[in-house]
């Protein structure tokens, strides 16, 4: 995972995305920002709800504004702005410029296709290959993915394929068009805990290879620990906290971010030790609270964090941001963050 | 495989023997007029009568008759037209044959044509304008009695505009435009009722397939709408048009020989309907059973398609 | 966390979007924009009434003219017609959506408006004050194809006999009702039966009872009407008792089906522990249950029966003249007659559709709430 000093290639400033539905506007993503060269893999955070697959699709352009969506700020993609452009030019970016890997393999495939299909269709239709060409590109991507056998896959259907392989079709019909940033959204929650681990190392390998801008979403800390450069902790709908993965799950700053990494069970922990749920759950974002949207859980809130919104703000001196009026402070380190650290 | 088969057949055959016995019985229960008048015309002498009743083996007993026929019918005799031209039931129909099936398949293929393009659209559109729209006009369409309909139409393109001729057929290897310009209103007569039901259920299909998840990943990979629509969409959801098509034959056939008879066009439907009202026992005899069994045996291939189109099931047949 | 509800207004066509991840609802997103944004209640209640009313006003005014006006041919008055009463409906719409705060189903509501109407008008016939519906030799001493003329004597015209149209039209109704609704019953009583013993006992009973409904499928229901139609004198109980051959196999598979799913529930088997008699357990278990498939089910043939009444009358198999039903007054305008005086065809075919469309409109209801599993069929 080298940190090239390219320019940016994703640059997302201040990104709202807003549900019009009947109940009311929901701010899943509720002012998000960050940037991504070539070859990083930035890791997004967050648990269920907290707004991170909203972003993730926000980014790509899938969700834009329309009649019950608006979003706001500016997402860059490599020159582009995505909800500046017409509906039709931000669909040439998808495949070409950017692709997504969704979480659940079987349903991503069209059960009635054939697997070859699936990727030359896209092959054919971006770069205007003829057939023959496109198998081949299609077999080479289906070895460059690690699938044994790729001829013969071509002609099988999804359900005669294992979760695993699924998922590295869907990668290899992601990377077809060689894209240039990778969205990842949840990739192997969907998995067996074995094959996880083989896809996660197939996507750092594919990012390095390729040069490609990957964004990993999940939230499963132990996926994003040790195959991502920098974190965006997210919490309803915004930023807890972001900065190099390594710090953070080192010496978190946000309160949250310190009570995700306390949460795991940890292998060393004395048997029958009582696990360190974080109380509480995430608010309802038709009605969020004023104030800091955490403190509701925090241990550490206090009557300026119910009321007043906090910034994220950078802590001078570190490549690191908080969001919090009281973040923890730098070099303490927490019980339970230095495991973290050494997966 | 076989066995099944096998025995699919022998039930076809079972239930069409039961439909043979049963209109014939039905049909044996004549009050409604003596068929040897009919074929004799008034006035003649009661001797004359029967004699030919005699003749026509209208006295004997009603098994005896069955067998008879049925027998007949395994060798191709279908027994005579009661009724002027006297000539074999067989003949007749087989003439028929042909007219009905281009009338049912022109009007199938006008309603798939166009129901497929507007359940994409109104799919497309789900909970929208035009989705609803569609919804209400396909409501609409179907609810008109397809003789209604018929009406409507010859009175705007037969009478008000003259673009088509009100009734009559001309055989399509003597004149194929001549044929088009007779078959073509009444073919769309029936495919109006067709498509309004095709577009809804297709449309229902569609919508629930468009959630589905490959085809937010189709979207992902950059592939427009519309290709969309046709490579990922379709194809799953023509299973539903597939069994809807199997049981649709029914209305089909209900919906050809209404418009056969407005139009007056020589088909089966036409055929039959003219019989009914002459008291041509033997012709509607004959024209049930051919009906019947070309009914069946269709909805049987159509259930066997049905296998062979989702690959899932072909894999778990094989 | 609760997810955002992303349910698109209300239609009754419409397949709910499934809100479990956003990414889904952004299938849905595919398309083209949704329903507008809802705005504050009352600005929104405020601004339906101002588009509605007009448009209601505006439409029935085009529709009056599209059917009276002299100036423009038929077609165009016609389209006019329709044009017009489709805007006055939804600018009907909109204003009883203004007025009530949530929206309504105005065609629905208007349907059963007109069903109620019918009905009570064909219960009432021989009450009311009506021409000549049916005597041929009076008949003759009237006018025949007068105009129709609210005013007047024969306020929707006469026929070829003289027989006064809006008499004929209302006792159409009658005929038309009461043999759909007692072959309905006939249909429902027999073919329920037969389906629920049928699923109740299972093996020899169920393969001859299947054998036999198939026999009976295998004719296309016109073509077994038409059949029937050769040989039966056209009264209405033979006629009634044909249109119920047509009901009974589907009413038979629903039965059937519906007992066999139901037998298999525990609370049947609890009546039977406790020494229920086989009997017992069709009329106290079952039937509660299967009735109400079985009825939607009814409701929804109610329409396919009238369709296939009015086309026996059509076909000259039906009801013969000079007794009146739709289909047999519709074919009056055989024979080039209908374009001199299209009232004769009219004014039983508005009536025809709009009984069809309406019990449609129920029939489509009900299912929905009685037998959802086979409401999208």
């Amino acid at each position: 995972m080298t940190i090239t000093s390219k320019n940016p290639i994703l640059v997302v400033d201040n990104v709202r995305t807003v549900f019009h539905t009947p109940r009311g506007d929901v701010r899943a993503v509720d002012g998000v920002s960050f940037s991504l060269k070539p070859g990083e893999t930035l890791g997004l955070v967050g648990e269920s709800g907290s707004g991170k697959s909203v972003l993730g699709r926000t980014v790509m352009g899938l969700i834009s504004n329309d009649a019950r969506t608006t979003v706001t700020g500016k997402v860059t993609l490599d020159g582009v702005d995505v909800h500046g452009v017409k509906r039709k030019e931000r669909r040439k970016l998808w495949g070409t410029r950017v692709a997504m890997v969704f979480q659940d393999p079987m349903t991503s495939l069209n059960p009635v296709k054939r697997i070859g299909t699936h990727i030359t269709e896209a092959l054919r239709y971006h770069l205007d290959l003829d057939r023959k060409t496109a198998e081949e590109r299609a077999v080479d991507l289906l070895t460059q993915v690690g699938i044994p056998e790729p001829k013969r896959r071509m002609t099988q259907y999804p359900h005669e394929m294992s979760g695993g392989m699924r998922q590295r079709v869907v990668i290899a019909m992601a990377l077809a068009c060689d894209p240039k940033v990778l969205i990842a959204d949840e990739p192997t929650t969907a998995l067996d805990v074995t094959v996880q681990k083989q896809i996660l190392d197939l996507i750092g390998s594919l990012t390095t290879e390729r040069d490609m801008a990957t964004v990993l979403v999940s939230h499963d800390l132990g996926a994003i620990a040790g195959r991502t450069d920098r974190v965006q902790v997210m919490y309803a709908g915004r930023t807890a906290e972001q900065g190099l993965t390594s710090e953070v799950f080192a010496a978190p700053a946000h309160p949250y971010t310190d009570a995700l990494l306390a949460s795991i069970p940890q292998i060393e922990n004395a048997p029958h030790s009582i696990l360190r749920a974080i109380e509480g759950n995430p608010p309802d974002m038709a009605n969020p609270p004023s104030g800091c949207r955490f403190a509701p859980r925090c241990g550490y809130a206090d009557a300026t964090c119910t009321s007043v919104l906090p910034i994220l703000e950078p802590t001078p001196g570190t490549g690191r941001s908080v969001a919090c009026h009281h973040p923890l402070l730098a070099g303490a380190v927490r019980e339970g963050s230095e495991a973290a650290h050494g997966r | 495989m076989l066995r099944q088969f096998v025995m699919r057949v022998l039930e076809l055959l079972a239930v069409l023997l039961l439909v043979s016995f049963g209109v014939s019985w039905i049909l044996s229960r004549t009050p409604g007029g003596d068929p040897a008048i009919a074929v004799l015309g008034e006035g003649r002498a009661p001797e004359e009568y029967e004699a030919l009743r005699e003749e026509m083996g209208l006295n004997d007993p009603f098994l005896t008759r069955y067998f008879d026929w049925l027998g007949g019918i395994l060798h191709g005799d279908f027994g005579m037209s009661l009724t002027p031209p006297v000539m074999p039931v067989w003949d007749r129909l087989w003439a028929a044959i042909p007219v009905s099936l281009e009338l049912a398949g022109l009007g199938l293929l006008l309603a798939l044509v166009f129901s497929v393009p507007l359940a994409m659209w109104a799919a497309y559109n789900e909970g929208g304008r035009i989705d609803r729209t569609i919804g209400a006009m396909t409501f609409g369409l179907l609810s008109i009695p397809s003789f209604l309909a018929g009406l409507i139409l010859i009175s705007v393109a037969v009478n008000s505009l003259g673009w088509f001729p009100r009734t009559g057929w001309v055989r399509i290897t003597d004149d194929f435009l001549g044929n088009l310009s007779h078959v073509f209103l009444p073919a769309l007569t029936i495919a109006l009722m067709e498509l309004a039901m095709f577009t809804r259920i297709l449309r229902n299909d569609l919508v629930t397939t468009l959630h589905e998840d490959y085809i937010l990943a189709a979207r992902a990979k950059g592939m427009p709408p519309v290709r969309i629509m046709f490579s990922d969409a379709l194809r799953p959801s023509s299973f539903s048009l597939v069994t809807i098509l199997g049981l649709s034959i029914g209305r089909l056939v209900g919906s050809t020989v209404i418009v056969e008879y407005l139009f007056a066009l020589p088909g089966m439907g036409g055929l039959i309907v003219q019989a009914a009202n002459q008291k041509n026992l033997p012709m509607v005899q004959g024209a049930v059973l051919l009906v019947a069994t070309i009914y069946v045996i269709t909805s049987a291939l159509i259930d066997l398609s049905y296998g062979y189109l989702d690959p899932r099931t072909r894999r778990a047949r094989a | 966390m609760p997810e955002p509800d992303l349910t698109p207004a209300s239609d009754t066509n419409n397949v709910p979007v499934d809100a479990a991840t956003p990414g889904v609802a952004t299938a849905a997103a595919l398309l083209d924009p949704g329903p507008e944004p809802e705005l504050d209640s009352a600005a929104k209640r405020k601004k339906l009434l101002v588009t509605g009313a007009p448009m209601l006003v505006v439409g029935l005014g085009l529709a009056v003219f599209g059917a009276t006006t002299p100036l423009l041919i038929t077609i165009a008055k016609v389209l006019l017609l329709v044009a017009g009463l489709l805007l006055a409906i939804s600018g009907l719409g909109k204003v009883a959506e203004g007025i009530r705060g949530r929206s309504v189903d105005v065609v629905f509501i208007l349907g059963m408006a007109w069903l109620v109407f019918l009905l009570a008008v064909a219960a009432l016939a021989p009450l009311l004050p009506l021409g000549n519906h049916n005597d041929a030799t009076e008949g003759l001493y009237a006018p025949a194809f007068a105009e129709p003329d609210l005013g007047s004597e024969y306020p929707l015209g006469t026929n070829v006999n003289g027989l006064d149209i809006l008499a004929r039209t209302i006792y159409g109704a009658r005929t038309s009702l009461i043999v759909a609704v007692f072959a309905i019953l006939i249909g429902t009583v027999v073919g329920g039966t037969i389906g629920m013993v049928s699923g109740f006992l299972r093996g020899g009973t169920d393969w001859v009872v299947g054998i036999l409904t198939n026999a009976l499928l295998a004719v296309p229901p016109l073509v077994l009407l038409v059949a029937l139609g050769t040989v039966l004198e056209p009264n209405l109980r033979n006629i009634a008792l044909a249109l119920s051959l047509l009901t009974i196999p589907s009413m038979v598979r629903i039965a059937r089906a519906n007992t066999i799913t139901f037998a298999q529930r525990e609370f049947v088997l609890a009546a039977q522990a406790i020494g229920a008699t086989r009997m017992r357990l069709l009329r106290k278990e079952l039937l509660p249950n299967v009735v109400l498939p079985i009825a939607s089910l009814a409701v929804v043939m109610v329409s396919m029966l009238i369709v296939a009444e009015a086309s026996l009358s059509f076909l000259g198999l039906g009801i013969k003249p000079p007794e009146p039903t739709w289909g047999n007054m519709i074919a009056e305008g055989e024979g080039g007659r209908m374009e001199e005086h299209p009232f004769i065809v009219i004014v039983p075919g508005i009536c025809l559709f709009l009984t069809v469309f309406s019990f449609n409109l129920l029939g489509e209801k009900v299912q929905k709430r009685w037998d959802p599993r086979s409401a999208k069929l």
